[in-house]
């Protein structure tokens, strides 16, 4: 069987829902039912077929083809099966994802893994703002599972996250990992200002010294024992994260303005 | 049963159903790794006493532990779940986590999941961090020589205790170089321990006593000074009695021990002074685990 594939027509508008269209809503559809199930894009409803050539029928494992940032909600709440997105993705990619994966081989917009909770979400491109954050007015952020982005990532990365894991490759903007609760964010980049501002708790690894807030304190630089556990942990991953190997960190901690006990490890040379 | 001339006696071991588990610790070096397992399996020889029964099951390398640094793994058993959960957090507590450089891992998955480092961890008041990696969940303690890293629980599996196996000779020197070699073996064995002094003990006992506070007394049976006195067990040229106990995860880990440790003492031969193996048992009344000598070693090819 081939992958069940939603080829773009033509270039959109308006952004469009595509949160049906997953593994586990698609299951057991028949062609017809799955050309006629209805998108919302604004105050329209549109139908799947009008908007994307299909072809393939395998609805574990799904492909966006010519794909677009107007594409919003891609592989929203899935809990298994595949995504494969061919170009870009719009906003909440992953949004409440359980389980399977995503791979979107373009950018996308904000939101990605917008209250993630399991899973493996990955982008080759670039993302927007507020990746892995909760959704507007959510004190939760993301509460589970692995984002690995290849290229930047937008401002707010990681605020309010839980639990998981973010990697990402290029740089981040403002605010990364502002409001953290649990769980690490990677950064092989440079980061902007106001990291880790309003952190809890939870772990920054960075490769960059982070211009930071003066409530975000030097602790010295140490050899962490633990580092060699999450390493190992990042080798199944195909990404820049996987070559680290040294344990030797200056830790920061803080926010202290928020009598917050999160670290921002800073790998030495 | 003669292997070697040492008389097999037709006898069993007899043992019981305990709770074990498996804990991993590492270190800076395997010196500072046993330094911490020596000191958590320390005063574990026997539950009648010590409330668990402990050891060093083997020496791992860098590359067989979760953290990458050399270590030990250390098996514990207890008679029941709640005095081995006990137990395992004092011994954490006054052993791994006071222990230059040691961190302590789950070593055995089981569906129930005890507390490693999960009560532990506020040691750390407030300064404690949790790291969930790969599906498992950590703490870093805070502690003056760095972090104490400990996995938050690890498996409590149903085990079984106090296989064993009875050493006659000629001579105390004669029994106890029997026994040594018989550990030495029994050491490459996964899945077992040998709990007491040097994997040997020389106070077997008997169930009851004519003392009403006492539980157990000293087996006169296997006495050599007692022969004349007692209904004794020992002909007249056996001066020293040896046993080793062993404890293991299944009834074959045990029963693999047992044989591994007897045919290294038989290939020693008459004349190491060992005249017979025998084992201790209840009558076959109290435990539910037969280890029956004869039917261990066939097929041993010796």
């Amino acid at each position: 069987m081939s992958a069940l594939t939603f080829t773009l027509k033509q270039n959109l508008q308006q952004s469009i829902n595509c949160s049906a269209l997953t593994p586990d809503n698609l299951a057991e559809k028949t062609a017809a039912e799955i050309s006629s199930i209805k998108l919302i894009a604004g105050k329209h409803q549109l139908l799947v077929a009008d908007i994307f050539d299909i072809s393939g029928t395998d609805t574990q494992h799904i492909a966006f083809k010519n794909s677009s940032h107007k594409l919003d909600y891609i592989g929203a709440n899935m809990t298994a099966g595949s995504i494969a997105i061919e170009g870009d993705a719009g906003a909440y990619l992953g949004f409440g994802m359980k389980s399977g994966e995503i791979h979107c081989k373009g950018s996308t917009t904000a939101f990605a893994a917008c209250s993630m909770r399991g899973g493996l979400l990955k982008i080759d491109g670039n993302t927007g703002d507020f990746l892995g954050a909760g959704s507007e007015g959510s004190r939760k952020g993301m509460l589970g599972g692995t984002v690995i982005v290849k290229g930047n990532a937008g401002d707010r990365a990681g605020d309010q996250m839980r639990r998981g894991l973010i990697l990402i490759e290029g740089n981040v903007g403002d605010y990364c990992g502002s409001r953290m609760v649990a769980g690490t964010i990677g950064v092989l980049g440079n980061t902007g200002v106001y990291t880790a501002f309003n952190m809890h708790r939870g772990t920054l690894l960075l490769k960059n010294q982070p211009k930071l807030h003066v409530s975000m304190h030097d602790c010295g630089t140490h050899t962490l024992p633990f580092l060699n556990l999450l390493f190992k942990s990042f080798a199944k991953y195909n990404t820049e994260f996987s070559k680290l190997s040294n344990q030797r960190v200056q830790r920061f901690v803080g926010d202290t303005a928020y009598n917050g006990n999160g670290e921002i490890l800073v790998l030495t040379d | 049963m003669l292997i070697n001339d040492i008389q097999i006696d037709d006898t069993f071991a007899e043992a019981f159903n305990m709770r074990g588990t498996r804990v991993i610790i590492t270190a800076q070096n395997h010196k500072w790794a046993y330094h911490a397992a020596n000191a958590m399996t320390g005063f574990a020889t026997s539950v009648i006493g010590c409330g668990v029964e402990a050891g060093i099951e083997r020496e791992m390398t860098a590359d067989e532990t979760p953290d990458g640094r050399p270590g030990v793994a250390v098996l514990m058993f207890a008679m029941g779940s709640k005095v081995l959960m006990q137990q395992l957090e004092t011994r954490m507590g006054q052993c791994i986590l006071t222990c230059p450089t040691a961190a302590a891992f789950a070593g055995i998955e089981s569906e129930d999941m005890i507390s490693l480092g999960k009560h532990l961890r506020y040691f750390g008041d407030g300064f404690q961090t949790s790291k969930l990696i790969a599906g498992k969940r950590y703490w870093r303690i805070p502690v003056m020589d760095g972090e104490f890293l400990t996995e938050e629980t690890t498996g409590m599996v149903r085990a079984i205790g106090g296989g064993n196996f009875l050493i006659l000779a000629t001579s105390q020197p004669a029994a106890l170089a029997a026994a040594e070699t018989a550990i030495e073996a029994m050491k490459k064995v996964p899945n077992v321990i040998m709990p007491f002094p040097g994997g040997v003990v020389r106070s077997g006992s008997k169930v009851g006593s004519k003392y009403k506070t006492m539980f157990a007394s000293s087996n006169d049976a296997f006495c050599p000074t007692l022969k004349g006195v007692t209904k004794s067990e020992l002909s007249t040229d056996i001066e020293s009695v040896m046993e080793i106990v062993i404890d293991g995860l299944t009834f074959d880990d045990i029963a693999i021990s047992m044989k591994v440790g007897i045919e290294a003492i038989c290939q020693l031969g008459k004349n190491s002074g060992v005249k017979r193996i025998s084992a201790g048992n209840y009558g076959g009344k109290l435990g539910p685990h037969l280890f029956k000598l004869h039917d261990i070693l066939k097929g041993s090819g010796l």
